[in-house]
């Protein structure tokens, strides 16, 4: 048991991250298949992996139905909207150009989801009023440096204070690139760090079960 | 040599200010070697200066107009030109107009060869720039499957582009550059498709619209290599950096107590598990937008694991919406072991991790529905995330819950910051897992990582001093040797 449950998939995590390790300086065409071959795998597996999922939704979902817990009504929303699109996909025999399936897509999903996103502008301003008060040292500098890049990216900023679109370009290309560099190189080191620990079967958290 | 040199004298002899822009087309490469400092005179501006070889160079369509601004020229400087010397400026203008026009010569020393270090279906070819080399003439390749057969052009451009000092392959696969070198890659594609190990032949013609010049064939053929030696450099520095980071694991297991600097993200979760548990209301943890092959994810279920235990412990209720049904999988099972651990398996629920959709903002109303309706103590954003960050972080916000994240997304790193109680950023992520369980192993690796945070700390600021060396002293050395740091695909 505990080799199906912990050796063997360290043993493929190995077999695999030093293959998959070495054969990005392998540039023969046999290495690239076998990386879209793999990546074709991953697809399916994910497609498999869907029916989890729907089946996950629609347990959750049922069981808030019949425990009537608060807001039920919305569980309801989302079996009548699950029917729905699934007796107007067959009907449209899979057809997304000209046909209901297609109008359901553009006009319910697409237009729900620009609203989704739109609202971002809102929390962008409340998110910036509360990040910008100048509260401590830090927070002030923030607010002087997001006043001058703003001013910097619009035409009447640079009309109303000459030179501003110049000290915009400079913090966003010198302190700003510097800062995210720096991240981002962090990032990396802990990254092979991390892809390491987990080759190397020194973090197997992730399989579940603690390190033992 | 005389002509050229009647050329020279009136050049000389015109003080700059009076001399009329000539374009750097027409002073063409024939001149910063005279631009040299008492070599043929100091007051010659390579970049106005004109020559008899290389208005002979000319195709002779472009020779009247040249010489029309010379006659301006001639025009403006001539009162400081010694009355003598006007009889010989004119002989100099009427024998470079009467003199033939210049054949083009074919391009020179044509070479092909199979690009180093690909995987095959590309080769190169490199010839020597010509004088006649301008935006006016053209450089047109010719490939052919057989040395006799027809040859069917691939490709046109100007005569003054393409050079080798272009190539982005590093000096330890391509050597030196020259800037007197062309070169052009020929790749498969739609137009020539080209197979590995099967010969190719190509011409490299020379043109002007009227005239052309085309070279002998050339032939080679392209090869898919095994090593992708540009790629040197990555896997060195990374072989020392894996080497580093096993040193120190192996450094760890004997030596355990390792300091580790306080992360207060980290340290704030057990006040976050313990005030969601004082007032009774769930925590909510989201593992990112990823899937599994993301580093990021990974961690992200690391860290629910150790979350988990605490919450097991408490009593508290967890929910673990996701995006990704693998992802929900695999959560479920770190949960299940957590509780199993914390000896708690009784109160482990099967529907604490649950998916929702894959859809971004569909995903993102929802969660949303969710901290506004049940109001979770306390918020955990942990993984990679997109265009939602703020969407997910600001409700959570506006709800009065605690919030941490983590996310090793630099672009929304910036919206966490303004949203959240806690963020930890980038490598504190992949951190986490050592911090909250202080496994010396696992503590060990973070100890190689500011081990390689140090060397490379190191080399950016000794290859800046070095550049600007360099620079200073007019030495390309420094630049090319840290050309190693640099990435090459």
């Amino acid at each position: 048991m505990i080799f199906w449950r912990r050796s063997l998939p360290v043993l493929i995590t190995f077999v695999l991250g030093v293959t998959f390790a070495l054969q990005y300086y392998v540039p023969l065409p046999a290495s690239e298949a076998l990386l879209s071959g793999v990546s074709v795998w991953n697809q399916i597996i994910a497609a498999f992996a869907a029916i989890l999922g729907v089946t996950s939704l629609l347990h959750v979902h049922y069981t808030k139905i019949r425990r009537k817990e608060a807001g039920w009504g919305y569980s309801v929303v989302l079996y009548l909207s699950m029917l729905a699109t699934l007796v107007v996909g067959f009907w449209s025999g899979g057809e997304s150009e000209n046909s209901a399936f297609g109008w359901l897509y553009n006009y319910i999903l697409v237009a729900l989801s620009s609203t989704m996103f739109s609202i971002l502008a809102f929390f962008v301003a409340s998110a910036a009023y509360r990040a910008f008060r100048a509260r401590s040292l830090e927070a002030t500098i923030l607010l002087a440096a997001a006043v001058f890049v703003m001013f910097g990216r619009v035409p009447l900023g640079e009309y109303l204070v000459s030179g501003v679109g110049q000290i915009s370009d400079w913090i966003m290309s010198v302190p700003n690139t510097a800062a995210r560099r720096g991240i981002i190189i962090g990032i990396s080191l802990g990254g092979i760090a991390t892809s390491i620990k987990i080759i190397f079967g020194i973090e197997r958290a992730y399989l579940g079960g603690g390190r033992d | 040599m005389e002509i050229r040199g009647w050329g020279l004298a009136m050049s000389e002899l015109i003080p700059p200010e009076s001399i009329v822009a000539i374009p750097s087309s027409l002073a063409g490469e024939a001149c910063p070697e005279r631009s040299r400092r008492g070599q043929e005179g100091e007051l010659l501006r390579p970049r106005l200066c004109l020559t008899l070889p290389h208005l002979v160079s000319l195709p002779r369509g472009e020779r009247e107009p040249a010489l029309n601004r010379l006659v301006k020229w001639r025009k403006l400087g001539l009162a400081h030109i010694c009355p003598l010397l006007q009889p010989a400026l004119l002989l100099f203008l009427l024998l470079v107009y009467c003199l033939p026009a210049a054949a083009f010569d074919a391009p020179q020393e044509v070479e092909a060869f199979d690009m180093p270090s690909d995987g095959g279906g590309s080769i190169g070819l490199r010839w020597r720039a010509a004088p006649v080399d301008s935006s006016t003439t053209s450089y047109r390749i010719f490939v052919s499957e057989q040395d006799n057969g027809e040859f069917k052009q691939i490709a046109e451009f100007p005569a003054n582009s393409h050079y080798e000092t272009a190539v982005t392959i590093p000096w330890w696969v391509w050597g030196s550059k020259h800037q007197d070198i062309h070169f052009f890659q020929v790749k498969s594609n739609a137009t020539v498709r080209l197979t590995d190990g099967r010969p190719y032949f190509f011409k490299v013609e020379v043109t002007d619209g009227q005239e052309n010049a085309e070279s002998p064939s050339v032939s080679t053929v392209p090869q898919a290599n095994l090593f992708n030696w540009a790629k040197l450099n990555n896997l060195l520095i990374m072989l020392a950096f894996s080497v580093t980071v096993l040193a120190a694991i192996r450094h760890a297991r004997v030596n355990p107590n390792i300091f580790l600097r306080r992360i207060p993200g980290l340290d704030a979760v057990e006040e976050a598990v313990g005030r969601a548990t004082e007032m009774g209301r769930p925590i909510l943890y989201m593992t990112g937008s990823d899937d599994m092959s993301s580093l990021a994810t990974i961690a992200a279920t690391v860290i629910l694991g150790e979350i988990a235990k605490r919450v097991a412990t408490y009593g508290t209720d967890l929910k673990v919406p996701h995006r990704d049904p693998i992802v929900m999988a695999i959560c479920q099972e770190v949960v299940k072991e957590s509780y199993l651990a914390a000896g708690r398996p009784d109160a482990y629920k099967e529907d604490a991790n649950f998916f929702i959709t894959s859809d971004q903002f569909s995903y993102t109303a929802a969660v949303d529905g969710i901290m506004l309706r049940e109001r979770p103590a306390a918020n955990f954003f942990m993984g990679a995330y997109y265009a939602e960050s703020l969407l997910l972080a600001e409700p959570g916000a506006a709800t009065g819950a605690i919030q941490i994240a983590g996310t090793d997304s630099d672009h929304q790193l910036p919206f966490f910051i303004t949203s959240c109680d806690y963020t930890l950023i980038g490598e504190e992520l992949y951190a986490a897992s050592a911090y909250l369980s202080r496994e010396p192993v696992l503590v060990g690796t973070l100890r190689g990582q500011d081990l390689g945070k140090g060397f490379f700390l190191a080399v950016i600021v000794l290859g800046t001093l070095l550049v600007t060396l360099g620079v200073l002293l007019g030495t390309p050395v420094f630049r090319t040797f840290f050309q190693f740091f640099g990435d090459f695909k």
